[in-house]
């Protein structure tokens, strides 16, 4: 049990943090700081240049995903150094949310199915932020019920035709590349007829529409796809193969998000401290100390928590199910923190405004973008389930559809 | 940083689980629960034989000193095992309050004997109703005679010598507040056994009627001291509610395989699953926390105080919702005497309250997070 540094460890940090002081884009650091969880607007800069700088000066240095290896665009750090850089890159980390997809799930599924040269191709230019990647998974009819999913590839030549509709895809209006799982044999049950490929957005016949949001923004996408052609090099993992595949990818995904999630309490400890009730300062209130310090030890929690499962990660362990924690905790706490921080308002609670709201309104945006953080690469009840079935070792739920063919499965409730 | 336990800590939590399933399986702690004894003193015995009660005692005063997370290492199985023994009492209060006040005399004298398993100690600190604060001590001391009444006070019942907090002076200030060592045997002293929610571990009242005692650190010093103990204490007692916290749910799964209704395991209804997944839930964030506390105690590292406070709620929460759930999970049989469910309820709502409850540590936490901040 020890939390210092090892030499190595320190040495390490203390050159990540030269370089970052030495490069960081300053002049965002204050609004990056203020900005919160669904509302990262930068006065100075466009989002998307400011953050694919950033992106692309980190990977001229080697600091790009250091924890991936050299030849695909990262330094071969290590669990430990690449939180080490976490810690340090500080609020900077927050311009990376574009490339979490790309480099949380699609990366690594990359390098567990692509072919050697495919992976010098694609994976530099992935890390550098040149190029974004997006996740092709849910559909209409498939969402937690990911398998159930209806696009289909049919093989045609050295080629497959891609027809059918994902949705809900982050990104998608922007990405260049993507990782898609299809459907290619119907006659059998859901789960055995999958393939996964990855393909180029800009691939005649795929059309992305945005779709606002519930917060008013539009950060995900439908996708059509309308007789797209991919070549079979571009399938990753055999024919029929794609659940195993995807499963990959959603251990990485949870792991990815499950680690560094948000969760507004440090927000809702600095705002308590400024905010005067009738009595003075709001933390020196029994009922909102108690409150805060309830959701203090869940927020420090997860920190060891993700501690622990990277000394793990040192270790050689893998990630397992357990990683389905953070996202559960996280998201349930931050609207939490949301709602009371509202209440702690009052009547002007209801504001959201930058210049009128409590805190630039940061807490009014968490609200309004705390329930998607819930549902996202698995809902609660989902991670419930994994935690009950693969951690705890309880049955399975019933599945009516497990051994029926894929196209005989029923589409729709009575 | 290694966020976990050494192969040799693991190996001496393996050696702790095998010994106490062995002598201390549920029907030990029923026969104290029973009141056919004031507690294991067999079982008290063999834990001093294993070393574990001198496992953070130096070994120039008969310990093993492997140190405390050893320590830490063994609360976990205590808490598992709901051992019946005067052992937080005794090695997390007491021994602590020695190790770090104590004068060379002192610590002669009593760590020994903890160590052996022939003494009992405690830390005489509450005085009715309420937190630790240097307002709530009443008891006097006078040219070092003790006058006043201490309850509840764990295991003051079987105690040989206890840790009391007295008054000695009236600014109003914390530095009014003294520790003295004080021999149970000796005149002026009376103890009265009193009923409490969780049998297996005994609660005392404690008169003292004009007793001598010898101070136990500087005199004005008493509350800092008293503080830093229980901040220790609060780690490694931390560790006991994570031990039951994670026992208590795994009967809860046990059960949840087992029992069948509806013509499936009970096990496969999603209320149960979510009810059991949430359990693994708190004990897996208050582990993480302890973890953290554990190392804090281990190097006396400055962040201490609010690692310690962070372990204490998380863990007290823990213990409690799992042991609550666990009731839940076995339906009727769970509030039968016959299931064990009760025994887990019944340590987990008196872990909660004994060392100060929930609101006194969330107090602590939110002030030690300011200084921080401040910092
Ligand atoms: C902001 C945002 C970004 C997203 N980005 C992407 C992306 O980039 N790529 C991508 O592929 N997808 C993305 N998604 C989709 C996301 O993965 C799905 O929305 C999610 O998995 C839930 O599926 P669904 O929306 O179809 O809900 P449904 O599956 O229809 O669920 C509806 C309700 O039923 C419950 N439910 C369903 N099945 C069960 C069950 N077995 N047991 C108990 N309850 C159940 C759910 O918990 C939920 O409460 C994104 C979603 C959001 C909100």
């Amino acid at each position: 049990m020890n939390f210092d540094d090892t030499p190595q460890e320190a040495a390490f940090r203390c050159e990540a943090r030269a370089w970052i002081a030495a490069n960081a884009p300053k002049e965002y650091e204050d609004e990056l700081k203020r900005a919160s969880l669904g509302r990262i607007q930068l006065k100075g800069g466009n989002i998307l240049e400011v953050a694919k700088a950033w992106q692309k000066k980190k990977a001229e240095a080697g600091w790009a995903v250091p924890h991936w290896p050299k030849d695909y665009g990262g330094r071969g750090a290590s669990p430990i150094e690449r939180v080490i850089w976490q810690q340090e890159e500080g609020v900077f980390g927050k311009l990376g949310a574009l490339f979490i997809i790309g480099h949380g799930m699609c990366g690594p599924t990359m390098m567990a199915y692509a072919a050697e040269d495919q992976k010098r191709h694609y994976l530099p230019p992935l890390a550098s932020g040149e190029n974004i990647w997006c996740q092709l998974f849910s559909e209409p009819a498939g969402g937690s019920d990911v398998a159930g999913l209806r696009t289909r590839a049919e093989k045609d030549g050295d080629d497959w035709i891609i027809n059918g509709q994902k949705i809900w895809t982050s990104g998608a209006h922007y990405s260049d590349f993507g990782i898609l799982i299809t459907r290619t044999d119907p006659n059998v049950p859901k789960h055995k007829g999958l393939t996964m490929f990855f393909l180029d957005m800009k691939s005649a016949g795929v059309e992305v529409k945005p779709i606002k949001q519930a917060n008013g923004q539009s950060e995900f996408n439908e996708v059509y796809f309308t007789d797209v052609r991919i070549p079979d090099a571009q399938r990753l993992g055999a024919v029929g193969d794609g659940w195993n595949v995807s499963l990959t990818t959603l251990m990485n995904e949870r792991m990815a998000i499950g680690a560094n999630m948000a969760t507004g309490v440090p927000e809702l400890f600095e705002f308590a401290s400024s905010l005067m009730l009738e009595d003075g300062p709001a933390i020196d209130d029994r009922a909102v100390r108690s409150k805060l310090a309830s959701w203090a030890v869940r927020a420090s929690g997860l920190k060891y928590t993700s501690f622990r499962a990277i000394s793990a990660l040192s270790k050689g362990e893998r990630p397992g199910p357990e990683n389905s924690i953070g996202k559960l905790v996280a998201g349930t706490m931050l609207q939490d923190v949301a709602t009371y921080a509202l209440d702690l308002q009052g009547a002007a609670g209801v504001l959201s405004g930058p210049d009128d709201a409590e805190a630039a309104g940061k807490f009014q945006a968490m609200l309004l973008r705390s329930p998607a953080t819930r549902v996202e690469g698995g809902t609660d009840e989902i991670l419930r389930n994994i935690i009950a079935e693969r951690v705890l070792g309880l049955p399975g739920d019933i599945r009516v559809d497990k051994d029926v063919p894929f196209n005989q499965i029923p589409t729709r409730g009575r | 940083m290694n966020f976990d336990f050494s192969d040799d800590q693991k190996q001496l939590r393996d050696e702790a689980r095998r010994f106490l399933s062995e002598k201390c399986p549920p029907k030990a702690v029923r026969a104290v629960i029973d009141g056919k004894a004031t507690y294991d003193r067999e079982l008290w015995k063999g834990l001093a034989d294993m070393g574990f009660l001198g496992v953070a005692i130096p070994e120039a005063f008969g310990g093993s000193g492997a140190g405390h997370l050893e320590l830490c290492v063994i609360a976990e199985e205590m808490g598992r095992a709901l051992a019946p023994v005067p052992f937080s009492s005794t090695v997390y209060l007491a021994a602590e309050a020695l190790m770090l006040a104590g004068t060379e005399a002192q610590k002669q004298k009593w760590l020994p004997a903890i160590a052996a398993g022939t003494a009992v100690g405690t830390l005489a600190l509450f005085e009715g109703t309420g937190n630790p604060s240097p307002a709530s001590i009443k008891l006097t001391a006078t040219n070092g005679v003790l006058n006043g009444v201490k309850k509840p006070v764990p295991d003051g019942a079987v105690a040989d010598f206890a840790i009391v907090a007295a008054r000695n002076g009236s600014t109003g200030r914390e530095t009014d507040i003294s520790l003295f060592l004080v021999d149970l045997t000796c005149d002026g002293v009376e103890t009265r056994a009193l009923a409490n929610i969780d049998p297996s571990r005994g609660q005392a009242e404690i008169t003292f009627t004009n007793v001598k005692a010898e101070s136990l650190g500087p005199a004005s010093e008493g509350w800092s001291i008293l503080t830093r103990v229980l901040d220790r204490a609060a780690v490694l007692i931390g560790f006991e509610q994570v031990g039951g916290a994670d026992r208590a749910l795994e009967m809860g799964r046990d059960y949840a395989l087992d029992r069948i209704a509806f013509g499936r395991q009970i096990g496969s209804f999603q209320a149960v699953k979510h009810m059991l997944a949430d359990m693994y839930v708190s004990a897996t964030l208050a582990r993480s926390n302890c973890y953290y506390g554990a190392w804090a105690l281990s190097t006396n590292a400055s962040e201490l105080p609010e690692a310690a406070a962070s372990a204490r709620i998380s863990a007290t929460q823990a213990f409690q919702h799992c042991a609550k759930n666990n009731i839940q999970v076995h339906g009727g049989m769970g509030f039968t005497w016959e299931f064990d469910c009760h025994l887990y309820y019944r340590r987990a709502n008196a872990l909660a309250v004994g060392l100060g409850s929930l609101s006194y540590w969330e107090d602590a936490l939110i002030d030690r997070m300011r200084q921080r901040n401040a910092a």
